[in-house]
């Protein structure tokens, strides 16, 4: 029997966790996660969560601790943010191409310099080459069934992939909101004890991590590739089989109030949902646009984004991440580059806002489309801009 | 507590498992080392290896030298991934999912991947009391990548990023103390360790596997490619540098020091400088004050050790 | 046995590219390295073994007639055997093409 409780998201996001009796977890306290590990530190020491906690040194420690726990065979749970993403940047590397599920929440927060410990995608961003699989949460309900969905899809043998929940930083993270928790049988159910095919053990010895000389890596990686793009197949699976089992279903691509817009819209994460206010709010007065939000970032979801905006003629993208000196909104750019090869595609806009934690209304979003439409019919001297910087 | 003479046969045990057909240079004594370090490991054991020589040399996909489980990810991190391992048998033994209580995590890491880059990893891990063997195999350099200095490299030696010149000595610090930092996080047990004196090694390694929580050893390994030395001279230069005070063999155990081969007059310096390439450049002045910092620093080590060491002239676990 | 390298597809490669025979490096031929090699007399060995405990390579095993005895296929030929040997069995010569 499913629990109804009201509580801060991070808190939920560690209850998920100890639902999906994890094994190990190594993390380092960085805002916004904190409230996350310190949740998990505390489950463990009062025996309600049989795990280890290594308190480790750094998040670069995190995760080459998660990378060896999971490498022996255990459930492992990580969550940070940020610079902390940063620091152990080679270290998610490691974990996609050695096939090893570690399952890690980041609470999106913006990188330094200057130091912001609000949230943005720049962390995000950054990690998007690194091979994980990615899945933005907009709410608290979502972070916790995603973090569920997690275990289940990287321990699946035809995936054997880690996958990162992503939760916004202080805007989602430290919400408190009603959410539906599973019950433990319905959890052990759900996610089956943990078998991978390889784990270091003496009784069946194997050599992890051998280097590759320049006549094997290609092949190395596009078996990697091809790993993660048939990841998609297994997702969409479970997904179906957590609707079926608790009432909820996730899709790659969630379209608001869509058909037949002629102007959309397009979020990530939980800016989404003041975004849906407004499409409530702009529809009430005839006009026509909708709004779509990209829940599965990687892989990325080629079919379903080209389904949805078949009969739209102008897209606006929000982007909460820079990319300096090129094309500026990294999602705005991927959606041009997925629609590039299509005969009918709508005129994409982007727009970079919600940086360092600065908030975007519904007036703000009101403000985005208007300049949206503006610059679809008129063009604009600029390769993108940014919303709402004082000039 | 097997006895020398059981370790002994131990290193004769036909069974590689460091597997010939790796990679090494001529003459190696990392290799050599490591060699006998997992003839004493034996088979139940998850070794955990930081990038550097040993690893190239024994990795190459799809081949590989180990027959006992092997982890490599990346350079400064092996102690992190070490403690990750240790956590997961621990909760997978305790949850009935096998038992793996007599399974020994060992870290393998050169000077590289321990004294610079890699010592916060190895502080945190041996800070948190995890039950593995730390081993740092010195070869005093980052050789794999070309013999460029770490901060374990001798004061004076000439390395490609430490090169001897008309404005320069070569490495410009002394040798960063290790086992010192390892015995300060309080760890039950560290020492050091030569391959020239392989019974010690044998002992040393035997007394690591034993221990409940942390150890660290500390193992010269002599480089003929990087010191420029005679490829047939590995064994007798490791020896001379600790006949000579250059690289000591000692233990801490439970906080206590014991020298376990204690010269009873060091030999000069000069013997173990003069037949390696990388020391060619030093002048007498230079050489003096290597002497005076060794006789200083064995002074040290003898009075923290002068409540337990074996009597001077003693050296029951060398050979000649 | 493994693949040799240039015949590896995409589709051979395990997950991670875990390897998962062990040893499997003693395929290669370190013997083809070496510039000297060791010569042995054997009445003068003691079976003391120090040359077996002593090689890096692990190349020393004993042969027939129980003397200590370097195999040819792994040599690198770095002469520490014939250095540490006490009774001085072993005498290095310069490899013929």
């Amino acid at each position: 029997m499913a629990t109804r409780l009201g509580m801060e998201v991070s808190l939920a996001v560690s209850e998920a966790v100890r639902l999906a009796r994890a094994d190990v977890i190594a993390a380092y306290p960085i805002t916004p996660q904190t409230h996350i590990v310190e949740h998990l530190a505390e489950l463990v020491a009062n025996g309600e969560m049989d795990a280890e906690f290594l308190p480790v040194e750094s998040e670069h420690s995190a995760m080459s601790a998660c990378v060896g726990a999971s490498a022996t065979g255990a459930r492992t749970f990580t969550a940070t943010a940020g610079p902390g993403l940063e620091l152990m940047h080679e270290v998610v590397y490691i974990a996609s191409s050695m096939r090893l599920p570690v399952v890690m929440a980041v609470t999106n927060r913006a990188l330094s310099a200057p130091l912001s410990v609000w949230g943005d995608h720049s962390d995000v961003m950054a990690v998007r080459d690194t091979g994980w699989i990615q899945i933005f949460a907009e709410n608290g309900q979502e972070a916790v069934d995603q973090v569920l969905c997690g275990f289940r899809i990287g321990e699946d043998r035809r995936v054997l992939l880690p996958v990162m929940v992503h939760i916004d930083g202080f805007h989602l993270s430290h919400m408190v909101e009603p959410i539906e928790f599973p019950s433990q049988s319905e959890v052990d159910d759900f996610i089956p004890p943990i078998d991978l095919p390889y784990r270091l053990d003496p009784k069946k010895p194997v050599t992890m991590g051998d280097f590759a000389p320049p006549v094997v890596y290609t092949e190395v990686k596009w078996a990697q590739e091809i790993g993660l793009e048939k990841s998609k197949d297994v997702i969409l699976e479970v997904w179906k089989e957590f609707g079926a089992r608790f009432g909820r279903h996730y899709r790659p691509i969630e379209t608001y109030r869509c058909d037949g817009c002629k102007v959309l819209l397009m979020t990530m994460g939980s800016f989404s949902e003041t975004a849906m206010t407004t499409i409530d709010r702009l529809q009430a007065n005839g006009e026509d646009i909708g709004l779509f939000r990209i829940r599965l970032w990687r892989p990325f979801p080629y079919e379903e984004l080209r389904q949805t905006v078949r009969e739209a003629d102008i897209l606006i993208v929000l982007d909460r991440a820079i990319s300096f000196g090129g094309p500026g909104g990294p999602v705005a750019s991927e959606i041009k580059a997925a629609l590039y090869p299509l005969e009918k595609r709508p005129k994409v806009v982007g727009f970079i806002g919600g940086l360092g934690g600065r908030d975007i209304s519904t007036t703000d979003f009101e403000a985005i489309v208007r300049r949206g439409i503006e610059i679809a019919r008129k063009g604009s001297s600029r390769e993108f801009e940014i919303y709402g910087v004082r000039e | 507590m097997e006895r020398k003479s059981t370790l002994t046969a131990r290193l004769t045990d036909e069974k590689e498992r460091f597997a010939p057909g790796h990679r090494a240079c001529i003459g190696c004594g990392e290799a050599l080392a490591v060699r006998m370090v997992c003839k004493i490991l034996g088979d139940n054991v998850i070794i955990v290896n930081a990038t550097g020589c040993m690893e190239i040399v024994s990795s190459q996909y799809p081949y590989t030298s180990w027959t006992v489980p092997w982890i490599h990810t990346l350079f400064e991190n092996t102690a992190a991934v070490a403690s990750g391992i240790e956590a997961a048998l621990k909760v997978m033994t305790r949850r009935n999912r096998g038992d793996f209580n007599d399974v020994k995590v060992v870290a393998m890491a050169g000077d590289g991947g321990t004294a610079d880059i890699g010592l916060q990893a190895l502080s945190g891990a041996l800070e948190r009391g995890h039950n593995f063997i730390y081993i740092c195999f010195d070869n005093e350099a980052y050789m794999n990548t070309g013999v460029q200095r770490s901060s374990a490299t001798p004061f004076g030696a000439t390395t490609t990023t430490s090169p001897a010149g008309k404005k320069s000595i070569g490495q410009f610090s002394w040798k960063k103390n290790l086992p010192a930092i390892a015995a300060a996080h309080d760890i039950p047990y560290v020492a050091t360790a030569c391959p020239s004196y392989h019974r010690d090694l044998a002992l040393k390694v035997q007394k690591a596997m034993n221990v409940k929580g942390p150890s660290y050893l500390h193992i010269l390994s002599v480089c003929p490619t990087g010191w420029r030395c005679p490829t047939e001279s590995t064994i007798e230069i490791g020896r001379l540098a600790v006949q000579t005070g250059m690289f000591p063999l000692y233990e801490v155990e439970n906080g206590k020091h014991k020298i376990n081969v204690n010269p009873e007059k060091l030999k000069p310096v000069t013997e173990y400088l003069k037949v390696q390439g990388r020391f060619r450049h030093l002048s007498e002045a230079d050489i003096n004050k290597i002497q005076q910092r060794v006789n200083e620093d064995w002074a040290k080590l003898k009075d923290l050790a002068k409540l337990e060491t074996v009597p001077p002239g003693a050296e029951d676990y060398g050979v000649g | 046995m493994a693949k040799p390298e240039d015949k590896i597809t995409w589709k051979d490669v395990e997950p991670g590219a875990v390897v998962t025979e062990p040893g499997s490096a003693c395929q290669y031929k370190t013997g083809d390295w070496r510039s000297r090699r060791p010569t042995y007399e054997f009445e003068k060995c003691i079976k003391c073994a120090l040359c077996q405990i002593f090689c890096p390579e692990g190349a020393i095993k004993v042969n027939k007639e129980g003397y200590y005895e370097a195999d040819l296929y792994y040599c690198k030929g770095c002469g520490i055997c014939a250095k540490e040997c006490p009774t001085k069995v072993i005498t290095m010569v310069e490899e013929k093409e």
